[in-house]
């Protein structure tokens, strides 16, 4: 197993390697010179010189992305421009409240979308089923910003269930901060839970098909046992999949999402930058995302074998 | 032995059935419709909006819905239909443009590392790597750092969904190749390029219209999300997304600047997903009969489910 | 028990699927009976409705989807009238099965001590501990090396003749009446099925359970059964005992298939016969008898009538038309007493 892990992460080298060069060159992709931009137009030859070396954009690129990469290696992503803070600092400052809300919806996903995959496999080319995979469908294709104003109309200014928009950290007590988080979470989970819920059902319709199903049956074990033992169990590695690949997307969803609510997080320190024109910290916070994103993928990968005996003994080997 | 006649009538028998299964399929029949009535909308949408999206009106400031405005008025008192209808155009235009370059780089993209095996691994790390990055994170960083218009939301769009269908051309791509036909084409000598453009590419359309269709849907979420974010499309051009942006700050009073717009976003992505997934089913022969199974046991008052075992 | 009544009892049975294709009927007036003690091979060429047959004994099929006619007579009851809850305590207790795949037969995820256990604690309820001893009890019954090691293991670390062996201690854990071996042996190699096929009757000769052993190959049948059923296209088309079979068959069909086993004694540039033709799939099934059209002896009368299941002698049961002229032809002993 820890041979595997390795192995692995060996593995992730050279796509990270890819995404640290097309984060650079992110920072050159500027039309024009990029200090202009930064300074606008009327400033002084000197002022965008001197820019120009602090930033270092007056040394050949390759040189450039060296004395990057080598902090990007050892922890330093450079300086906001606008904040006069370490990027990796400012990272910290707005990363709690995308991981709150990332961790709830996904919490929200699993817990509809497997309850309403099993149902749909049981009761597969009913109405309930139909139902269940149009809500699956409708899920997919709504973009989560767009759920979320939905959701504002319907429960924060219809209703007046949950408040508009806002976000009260952990420490203000679990009550409050869930109440500001659950249609922010909702709206992100919807996404996540028509995937999995679509991955549920044909999973389970899957292994539904298998002999082992048939043995289960012929010891006469009840139906819910069936199901709910030996068919979930062999149908958790493509739900599991889904899962993973949904929680790096959840991240990013989550920065559109808090747009939306005005939470403090990743998504409103991006778009906050884009304005300020802060690139050192939108190339840091996009290189931190999708190191996450990549890490997390693989920490679902290496999952599979607490699920699956089989891969677990294999790995072993 | 069967006489050319008769494959020939089989052939035609196959392909009414394939017409015909066009319209069984009613996911994509929809979907085909909604894209569609969409597409009539975007093409004719300077004859179909009774005003001009940007004509302001001070005096009649978010007004709802009414006869004379059918979706009411935006905080600029502009016609909100117009501006929904302009913005679906763009909404349309910018999804259809990426759909088709991204399609076509991917395909060349695709196709070049399943046949030459040194570009291969170039390029599969470069798109492994772009593939790696959460897409609207992406796109958003590059329109942020080139600035917000059409033509680098586009660009940005475009470099985010080509993998996708790199990797699908691809894989594809060496299944074909590795199939007797292709094998046998090379044992009799044909040329290289006569095999992939006569008998390869063919093969991989059903692929490659599948992922078009899907990275057409996804395209018009990230340019709505992107637009919304304040990194798409710059006022005052409406678009779907930045409708939904002013719309948010009037939410409390006024509903209609976020139902209509977001309404014909959904309707865009659903008649796309629909028909993917339609086409998905029509396409792949594994999923078609599964599938096919289903709609005629829903018609026989039948469940669907394993059966017809030994 | 009277030891002549029949354990089960299946009359008319007749199994049809919800398919695409619209309503199949997969076994159409299946008849015959199990003894206590007994074992009964159901042979006949794949698709031919014997594994079909041996499911519905427990409705195994997606109820949904299946419907079934006639009666199924476990020790007097009908089972296709009991409700599921009853059926869920006759099934792993009463009557067990063992399939033909062991490698997909067993659950991936838990280990076989699990699934044992699982079945014991359903039917007999005991403690844990009382369970496991049980359960490594069974395994050590069906041949299998160090039980105490393998209960932990998980099916994948074991070979096909472990995993069936494995699949058979899971079907007699619970001592039943009856046992169903759906080709308990076709996935195994030929050592391996040998071995199996010991194990199955040592097992018998300790519990006296009958036993349903559906197989294709007709080997099986002459080493293991007493008697024999030969189906064809969903219906019971011959049924005798194992020596009658071997020395008397009746239908052409049955015919067929033992002129198709190799043997020992044949020359090896013989070529094997071969029934010519292929099965009929179940959505043309044909008017007359099933098998007129691929079979040497058809007249007329065998493409228009459907031939019913005839008593031949007592113990001597086939559905043709012609097998008198057949027993003739072929010097049967008493085909003449017969008519």
């Amino acid at each position: 197993m820890l041979k595997y892990t390795i192995q692995r992460l060996f593995s992730l080298i050279p796509i990270l390697l890819v995404v640290a060069v097309i984060v650079f060159l992110l920072a050159h992709m500027t039309p024009g010179d990029p200090v202009t931009v930064l300074l606008g137009d009327e400033a002084s030859e000197e002022a965008k010189a001197e820019l120009r070396h602090e930033l270092g954009f007056d040394l050949p690129v390759y040189t450039q992305f060296v004395n990057w990469f080598t902090g990007v290696v050892t922890g330093d992503l450079g300086m906001s421009f606008f904040l006069k803070k370490p990027v990796t600092e400012v990272f910290a400052d707005y990363l709690g409240p995308t991981i709150s809300l990332a961790i709830y919806a996904q919490i929200i996903a699993i817990v509809i979308s497997l309850f309403l995959g099993v149902i749909a496999a049981k009761k597969r080319g009913t109405f309930t089923d139909q139902t269940v995979m149009g809500f699956s469908l409708l899920g997919i294709s709504v973009p989560s910003f767009l759920v979320g104003l939905f959701l504002i109309l319907l429960f924060a200014v219809q209703l007046q269930w949950f408040p508009v928009a806002g976000y009260r950290p952990l420490s203000e007590g679990l009550w409050e901060h869930l109440r500001y988080l659950t249609l922010p979470a909702i709206a992100l989970g919807m996404m996540q839970a028509g995937l999995i819920t679509r991955m549920t059902r044909s999973s389970m319709l899957d292994v539904m098909k298998s002999n082992y199903i048939k043995t289960a049956k012929s010891k006469g074990l009840h139906q819910n046992r069936i199901t709910y033992k030996h068919a979930l169990r062999n149908s958790f590695i493509p739900i599991l999949t889904v899962i993973g690949e949904s929680f790096g997307t959840l991240i990013t969803g989550a920065a559109v999402v808090e747009t939306v609510f005005n939470i403090p997080g990743i998504g409103q320190l991006i778009v906050n930058s884009i304005e300020r024109r802060d690139f050192t910290v939108i190339q840091g916070t996009v290189l931190l995302i999708t190191v996450t994103y990549v890490l997390l993928n693989l920490t679902v990968d290496l999952l599979y074998g607490v699920v699956d005996p089989r891969v677990r003994l294999n790995r072993k080997k | 032995m069967k006489s050319e006649a008769e494959v020939k009538t089989n052939y035609r028998v196959k392909k009414q059935k394939s017409i015909a299964r066009i319209f069984s399929n009613h996911m994509l029949l929809t979907g085909l419709v909604i894209i569609v009535i969409m597409a009539i909308i975007s093409v004719l949408a300077p004859f179909i909006a009774p005003y001009d999206p940007y004509a302001i009106d001070p005096l009649n400031r978010l007004k709802p819905p009414s006869v004379e405005h059918f979706f009411g008025t935006d905080d600029f008192g502009r016609d909100l239909f117009s501006r929904v209808i302009y913005g679906t155009r763009i909404s349309f235009f910018i999804g259809a443009v990426v759909a088709i370059l991204a399609g076509v780089i991917g395909l060349i993209v695709g196709l070049i590392s399943a046949y030459y095996s040194i570009l291969d691994h170039i390029l599969m790390r470069i798109v492994d790597g772009i593939y790696a990055f959460p897409s609207i994170l992406l796109a958003l960083a590059i329109v942020a750092v080139r600035g917000p218009d059409v033509v680098n939301v586009l660009i940005a769009l475009v470099i985010v969904y080509i993998p996708s269908i790199a990797r699908v051309v691809r894989s594809a791509a060496l299944v074909v190749k590795e199939q007797t036909f292709v094998e046998a084409l090379n044992a009799q000598g044909a040329s290289k390029w006569r095999v992939l453009v006569i008998h390869t590419i063919p093969n991989l359309l059903s692929p490659l219209i599948i992922q078009v269709t899907f990275v057409f849907a996804v395209a018009i979420i990230t340019e709505a999300a992107l637009s919304f974010l304040g990194a798409g499309i710059p006022a005052p051009s409406p678009s779907l997304g930045n409708i939904l942006f002013d719309g948010k700050n009037v939410i409390y009073h006024s509903w209609w600047m976020t139902v209509f717009p977001g309404s014909f976003i959904i309707l865009l992505v659903l008649g796309l997903n629909l028909a993917g997934d339609g086409l998905r089913d029509l396409l792949d022969p594994k999923i078609v009969n599964a599938k096919r199974k289903k709609s005629r046991l829903i018609k026989t008052g039948k469940k669907v489910g394993r059966h017809g075992q030994q | 028990m009277d030891n002549n009544k029949h354990l089960l009892d299946i009359r008319g049975l007749k199994v049809s699927f919800w398919t695409e294709k619209g309503r199949l009927t997969a076994v159409e007036d299946a008849t015959f009976s199990i003894k206590k003690g007994e074992t009964i091979g159901v042979v006949g060429e794949s698709g031919c409705g014997k594994s079909v047959t041996s499911e519905s004994i427990l409705q195994l099929h997606d109820e949904q989807l299946t419907d079934y006619e006639g009666q199924i007579l476990y020790k007097d009851r009908n089972l296709l009238d009991e409700p599921e809850r009853k059926l869920r305590k006759i099934r792993g207790n009463e009557i067990s099965m063992i399939f033909q795949d062991p490698m997909s037969s067993l659950n991936p995820v838990f280990t076989i001590g699990n699934q044992l256990v699982e079945s014991l604690m359903l039917h007999r309820k005991p403690s844990k501990k009382a369970a496991y001893e049980k359960a490594i009890d069974v395994l050590r019954q069906t041949g299998i090396p160090s039980p105490e090691k393998r209960i932990h293991d998980y099916p994948h670390q074991l070979s096909g003749g472990m995993r069936q062996r494995v699949m058979i201690a899971l079907a007699i854990s619970c001592e039943p009446e009856l046992l169903i071996a759906d080709e308990p042996t076709t996935a195994l190699d030929v050592t391996t099925q040998a071995q199996i096929l010991d194990v199955l009757n040592e097992l018998q000769e300790k519990t006296a359970m009958g036993i349903m052993m559906i197989t294709h190959d007709l080997a099986v049948v002459a080493e293991t059964c007493d008697r024999v059923v030969v189906m064809y296209l969903g219906q019971v088309i011959e049924e005798t005992t194992v020596d009658q079979l071997f020395e008397n068959a009746l239908h052409p069909y049955t015919i067929g298939l033992l002129k198709s086993m190799p043997s020992m004694e044949s020359d090896r540039s013989d070529q094997l016969f071969e029934i010519e033709g292929t099965v009929p799939a179940l959505e043309n099934i044909p008017t007359g008898c099933r098998f007129a059209d691929r079979c040497p002896f058809a007249t007329n009368k065998c493409l228009q009538e459907a031939p019913v299941l005839e008593n031949a002698t007592v113990s001597h049961k086939v559905r043709c038309w012609n097998y008198e002229e057949i027993a003739l032809e072929r010097g049967n002993g008493y085909a003449t007493t017969t008519s």
